[in-house]
């Protein structure tokens, strides 16, 4: 039987050995299986069909065509390991873990492999410390932006004073759901308001005792860190104990397509996010023309304009513009992995290059420098219009109290640092 | 024509009671051995190794310390995942309080911290059994992750409670963190494992592993005989949490390189440890190879066919994943329900005898 199982093993180098002949290779670790597909397939097919798009319509980028390897990890970070293993061979050029779990676990690999890591509104917020995570790039906004956005947006509706209100955060109990709590206290200090921490367990199924909680305490406001199936669960919860849904704020990945109620149920539902809604937008209109009607559409095709599709496409521009800096950076078309990263570092995403994407005012326009790899973190807030069924953007991109924040990042990233002997790069 | 017997004698009582008394199966184990230790570390890629053999010795070991509890001593636990968080966040714990132990003592302290923590869990064992203890040790199980996710100070108060192993070495060679060697990582689970493995062996031929079998077999003509129910419970629960701590140690370390509790050692990890023990056959060091070997490398395999070799999308591979190795299980208890180590025993026996069957 030990034969067997060596038998086994060289059957596995076989069938891993059969090469990806591409150019530009952009691996994409996606999990359109388990209990976060419905999250996790339309973020994988708007990245795919980004590159797809250029391939068809530009020749790729530069002249260079673009391949995406795609590695199903479930949402689990073992898989998430064995998928980074087998695609970094074929000269990936940046990683988009698309789960805080697997990007901590990444964190010290791909800066070993000196890969780019981009954690588009996810992962370690701390890492905006471009000091220590040399490798790693969380712009346009992470967790603890996101946190004090929504406070302020509270604040904003209270006219200004919330001393004494009590907020509930109602958490995702994993480090995902974590990672807003520093922020959340040292801003309850600031501004004199109660925080409550509720949390619900993976995969957030059954949420019945935490919303008795709230029934009995009645918080003024709640702000939720949900994922999946987590999050459509707590809209009904919060529906039944006729919650007020405008007093609801959740992440930006508690507000999707998914994360509603029929008809006028969660009617006034918000969300902070870091990307524009809708698809009308110049790009839709050639990946309708050069991809969907094409046949080349990633997956069932039917998720094209969802907010998750929306941010995956968003990313993988982010990573073809940087492509394209690094091409004229260093002059070359095949750019290694070590380019793209400083590629990362000096990206410049003006209000231009996105309307030359064909996404203008997509995002927020953002600069990333050596020291601040988290860009400004601009943040909006959305809100659930049950009469058309969809997500519309109210008020503007403003940006967070990094007064509280960047203290946090500071700590938090030095602690990291001295726990794994790095030593801050001086810029 | 495998098994040669005739003339192999036994001229000692040493010789007669070794591990592999046939001398086929004797040079075939050091056959593999060698393979493992000389010739691997010098072909197998970091693919292999990171994705592959590393997990694949982890979770053996994982399924060796279970396998002691279950098999031998029958006592059902459902706790494997938590105890396997004990070994990680103690390893965690020593890595960052002392910097300057090397990785050979951080693991196996980390497996006694573990078995000191399976003993506590173990004590129930000696009043309530069967399905009931695997309630208890399926308390055990969630409280541990609810423990080490409720006190920050287990993963030293990070904003995620997320933990990550730092560099550190032994005899100036890098065994965890970034920088590490996969093949270094290999051979020190290689050395941890085949070392364990020794010592299951060992164990579970002398005395202790008989009151353990006692125990299995029927516990009050066990108490009867003289085997002292107390001492051979609580001894199974230490030395199977300790295999597990080991696993769990080396799974954090070498393997991921930083956890989540919640996510990595969940219920879902002590369930995979009981199907490799049952798939590998209870009661068998062989068969805990065989199980993990069958629950690792059977999902990797089928992914690289089905993906890397014929192009499928990648979720329709992944539910075919389910469904296959599901079905494998199945196939496999319906056609030898004492497991793959069972299968191998008949084929042994069955080559011995060939080409002259009675």
């Amino acid at each position: 039987m030990k034969i067997k199982q060596l038998a086994t093993v060289a059957l596995t180098t076989l069938a891993v050995s059969a090469p990806v002949a591409a150019d530009l290779v952009f691996p994409s670790l996606s999990y359109r299986t388990g209990p976060y597909a419905n999250g996790g397939a339309p973020l994988a097919d708007g990245y795919a069909d980004y590159f797809t798009l250029l391939n068809q319509r530009d020749g790729g980028i530069g002249g260079v065509m673009a391949s995406v390897p795609e590695c199903e990890t479930g949402y689990n970070t073992a898989k998430g390991v064995e998928c980074y293993e087998s695609t970094k061979g074929d000269g990936a050029l940046v990683y988009m873990p698309l789960s805080t779990g697997m990007t901590y676990q990444l964190i010290p690999k791909v800066t070993a492999d000196d890969i780019p890591l981009v954690t588009t509104g996810y992962g370690r917020t701390s890492a905006a410390n471009g000091r220590v995570f040399s490798h790693v790039f969380n712009f346009p906004a992470n967790y603890w932006t996101g946190a004090s956005r929504i406070i302020n947006s509270i604040m904003e509706e209270a006219g200004g004073d919330i001393s004494g209100k009590n907020i509930a955060l109602v958490y995702h109990n994993s480090g995902y759901g974590k990672e807003p709590i520093p922020t959340l206290k040292a801003l309850a200090e600031k501004h004199n308001f109660n925080l409550t921490l509720i949390p619900v367990d993976h995969p957030g199924q059954e949420q019945k005792s935490q919303w008795l909680q709230i029934r009995r305490e009645r918080p003024d406001n709640i702000i939720m860190y949900g994922w999946g199936v987590m999050n459509q669960v707590a809209l009904q919860e919060a529906a039944n104990i006729r919650y007020p849904m405008d007093q609801m704020y959740g992440i930006w990945w508690s507000v999707t397509e998914n994360d509603k109620l029929e008809g006028m149920g969660s009617h006034g539902y918000k969300g902070a996010t870091f990307h524009n809604v809708g698809s009308n937008y110049p790009i839709f209109s050639d990946i309708q023309k050069y991809v969907t009607d094409a046949g080349l559409a990633a997956g069932d095709g039917s998720n094209v304009g969802s907010v998750m599709y929306n941010r995956g496409l968003y990313a993988a521009m982010l990573a073809a513009e940087a492509a394209k800096t690094a091409q004229n950076m260093f002059g070359v078309k095949d750019v290694t992995s070590g380019q793209m990263r400083d590629a990362f570092e000096v990206l410049d995403m003006s209000a231009e290059v996105m309307a030359a994407a064909g996404m203008p005012n997509f995002g927020p326009a953002f600069q990333v420098s050596c020291a601040n790899h988290g860009g400004p973190g601009l943040a909006a807030i959305q809100q659930w219009d049950g009469n058309t069924q969809e997500w519309k953007l109210i008020g503007d991109f403003e940006a967070p109290d990094m007064e509280v924040i960047a203290p946090l990042i500071k700590a938090d990233s030095e602690a990291y640092a001295k726990e794994n002997n790095i030593t801050p790069r001086d810029c | 024509m495998f098994y040669r017997e005739s003339g192999d004698f036994k001229k000692t009582y040493r010789d007669d009671s070794q591990t592999f008394p046939i001398k086929f199966d004797r040079r075939r184990y050091y056959v593999v051995m060698a393979i493992a230790f000389l010739v691997l570390p010098w072909f197998i890629t970091d693919y292999i190794a990171n994705a592959v053999m590393i997990p694949f010795l982890v979770w053996a070991i994982a399924a060796l310390g279970l396998n002691i509890l279950v098999g031998y001593c029958g006592q059902l636990s459902l706790g494997t995942g938590g105890f396997m968080a004990v070994g990680a966040y103690a390893t965690y714990k020593l890595m960052t309080s002392f910097p300057g132990m090397d990785m050979f003592s951080v693991v196996l302290l980390s497996g006694f911290v573990t078995a000191f923590v399976g003993m506590i869990f173990g004590l129930p064992s000696l009043r309530i059994k069967g399905f009931y203890l695997a309630v208890a040790t399926l308390a055990a199980q969630f409280f541990l992750v609810w423990l080490l996710n409720k006190v920050p100070w287990f993963y030293n108060y990070s904003a995620s409670g997320q933990i990550t192993a730092p560099e550190r070495s032994m005899f100036g060679i890098i065994i965890t963190g970034p920088y590490a060697s996969p093949v270094t990582g290999y051979l020190f689970c290689l050395i941890l494992a085949i070392g364990l493995a020794w010592v299951a062996r060992n164990l579970t031929r002398g005395r202790l592993g008989r009151s353990w079998m006692a125990i299995r077999d029927m516990d009050i003509a066990a108490e009867i005989i003289g085997v002292n129910p107390l001492m051979a419970k609580l001894s199974a629960f230490a030395v199977s949490s300790f295999f597990v701590g080991v696993a769990g140690s080396l799974f954090f370390s070498v393997y991921l390189g930083a956890a989540e509790v919640t996510e990595a050692f969940s219920i879902n990890v002590s369930f995979a440890v009981l199907f490799m023990v049952i798939i590998g056959g209870l009661g068998s060091i062989f068969g805990s190879f065989v199980g993990a070997a069958f629950m690792v490398l059977m999902p990797v395999l089928l992914k690289n066919i089905l993906v890397g070799g014929l192009g499928w999308p990648t979720d329709l591979a992944a539910h075919l994943e389910f469904i296959i190795v599901g079905a494998l299980i199945v196939i496999f208890l319906i056609v030898e329900p004492h497991g793959l180590a069972q299968m191998a025993r008949v084929l042994k026996e069955k080559l011995r005898l060939w080409p002259f069957p009675h």
